[in-house]
């Protein structure tokens, strides 16, 4: 069997979000990158098929050569060999556009991805990805179990779950329930090292014109002063919620 | 050219979402000078009542083909909608169902996406509007040169328009095929009559701070006092105090309504992402030091123990006088 997985490299989830060159770029500035969290669920779940079933994992990321430390990552927490699709993408279509470029002759069985990324939270690559290399997809995926190449889906859905059923080869786009928060894996010594030795190759981006760009980004207005009430006097909410607030 | 808006339903009713997602579509038709045409699918609910919002017209897909979701036959079932009413605009609601069509619409068409929008378009030309990122740690607007467009709007961003237009109704044909059914759901668990959390105007939330699962009892009476959804932090969904269902933050679902009441919950950065788009925050913490104090508009320094009972008792009182 072979897995794709493709790996966003996104700011930690703590990071302070800043933008320079008057509010056009994402400041990148001290900022700590990462597996996007969604994604690594995906890649996790990959290792358990390719330890029960056995697989081939390939991991594939659309950037500049600063992401490859996030490749390397993927490549000690287990997946064989990274492909690195050298662009830096203007939009998510673009993105998918260039991952199905690659992968349309590879055969892949099964593609993972992550609902979206942290940073753009588009959750635009899975469903343009699995159209461009005609597989069918489901998002939202909390559970994910292989019978030979028959596949049982869980996905969230507004206030529950389905269950889906389906043949490989498929695209699924999951978050945590793929496997649970203390089944991610924290790469060993070994791991570490074995992965600078796994093959990273760097593909040139075909076709990178995005038909949607930033033109600028905003950050929240910050709040005015937090209004305190004594927890002795919880009725003066209430009283604040009507008359204030206006909410009830 | 026109505006298409895909109304999504369940169990043959429409979402409220669909109601803004029509409320806003007639009002870009109108900047677009179009019209909006709604699509409904196996809705038996009154699909005129789309007129009210706005919809000069109303497209209905029913057979039983078409009675459960299916991304691709969905998906497939509006680009052909759309190309036989000349809709170049497609609107859809950014609910879990929207977000697995969207994308599918774009790329057959080859339209230009933006998710998460929150505004009607500051510019048409080019087409221009905000959308969340970031995990709504910030905003970007975005524009788009493409030719056709698909725009999936955050449910609760954006309000309802009542404009009491009277449309006209039509049936419309779709049939799924097998290409749509290679991977179909067989069963769909869903709790009725419980508020989803992206479109729950309310939403009472609490975290470690309540010290057991067992004690979520005054949590769930303070919301269905106030017809609010539950939510949760991270850790207690981790720990499996409650279904991960109801974690909202950064890796959660990220919720915007118009009260958010946070109890026992020290407001972490990843928290405060997912929920930082609420219109009015309460924070009940012990901790004068928690941080979720600094982006609440109440706050309580307090035992939830001691404070959320005497919440219910004042609120019992609110509603017995008004």
């Amino acid at each position: 069997m072979k897995i794709l997985v493709c790996i966003s490299h996104v700011p930690d989830t703590t990071s302070k979000i800043n933008f320079t060159n008057n509010q056009t770029e994402f400041d990148g500035n001290g900022i700590t990158f990462v597996i996007n969290p969604y994604d690594e669920f995906g890649l996790t779940r990959a290792m358990k098929i390719k330890e029960s079933a056995g697989a081939t994992i390939t991991v594939v990321n659309v950037g500049p050569a600063s992401t490859e430390p996030t490749l390397r990552k993927a490549l000690a927490i287990g997946a064989d060999d990274a492909v690195r699709i050298d662009s830096e993408p203007k939009d998510s279509a673009v993105v998918a556009r260039l991952i199905a470029d690659y992968a349309k002759d590879k055969n892949y069985d099964l593609i993972i991805t992550g609902r979206e990324s942290i940073d753009y939270n588009g959750g635009v690559v899975p469903g343009m990805l699995a159209t461009y290399l005609d597989v069918p997809f489901a998002n939202a995926c909390i559970g994910f179990e292989l019978d030979g190449t028959d596949a049982t889906v869980i996905r969230e859905i507004d206030g529950g779950k389905e269950t889906l059923k389906g043949t490989l080869p498929m695209l699924i786009a999951g978050q945590k329930g793929l496997v649970d928060e203390k089944e991610l894996r924290i790469p060993a010594m070994r791991g570490i090292m074995m992965a600078r030795k796994k093959p990273l190759s760097v593909i040139v981006a075909g076709d990178t014109t995005a038909s949607t760009t930033v033109v600028s980004f905003e950050l929240p207005e910050t709040k005015a002063a937090c209004t305190m009430i004594d927890a002795g006097n919880v009725e003066q909410l209430v009283e604040l919620l009507h008359t204030e607030a206006k909410v009830i | 050219m026109a505006v298409l808006v895909y109304t999504e339903s369940w169990n043959g009713s429409f979402k409220k979402a669909s109601f803004e997602a029509v409320s806003y579509a007639a009002q870009l038709a109108n900047k677009l000078g179009t019209e909006a045409i709604a699509l409904t699918i196996a809705s038996t609910d009154d699909v005129a009542q789309l007129g009210n919002y706005g919809a000069t017209k109303v497209l209905s897909i029913s057979n039983d083909s078409v009675t459960t979701f299916n991304n691709q036959a969905y998906a497939n079932a509006i680009v052909a909608a759309a190309e036989a009413n000349g809709g170049d605009t497609i609107v859809i609601s950014n609910t879990n169902n929207g977000k697995a069509i969207a994308p599918i619409i774009a790329a057959k068409i080859n339209a230009g996406l933006i998710t998460n929008v929150l505004e009607l378009p500051s510019s048409t030309s080019p087409f221009t509007v905000k959308r969340k990122t970031f995990s709504s740690k910030a905003f970007a607007n975005y524009s788009s040169t493409a030719s056709k467009n698909v725009i999936s709007i955050t449910p609760n961003a954006i309000g309802t328009v009542e404009t009491g237009v009277t449309a006209t109704l039509e049936s419309f044909d779709y049939t799924t095929t097998s290409s749509d059914n290679r991977l179909s759901s067989v069963s769909v668990d869903r709790a009725t009559g419980k508020i989803s959390l992206t479109e729950a105007d309310f939403v009472v939330s609490a975290g470690r701070g309540l010290k057991g699962p067992e004690n979520w009892g005054m949590v769930e009476e303070l919301a269905g006092l106030l017809g609010a959804a539950t939510a949760c932090s991270k850790p207690v969904a981790d720990i499996g105090w409650r279904p991960h269902g109801e974690h909202v933050g950064q890796t959660g679902i990220a919720i915007n309504p118009e009260l958010y009441i946070a109890i026992g919950i020290s407001g972490a950065i990843q928290h405060l992402a997912g929920v930082n788009a609420s219109k009015n925050i309460v924070v009940i913490n012990t901790d004068p030091e928690a941080p979720f104090f600094k982006a609440a508009d109440y706050g309580i320094i307090g035992d939830a123990f001691e404070v959320v009972p005497k919440l219910i008792e004042a609120l019992k009182i609110h509603k017995a006088n008004n």
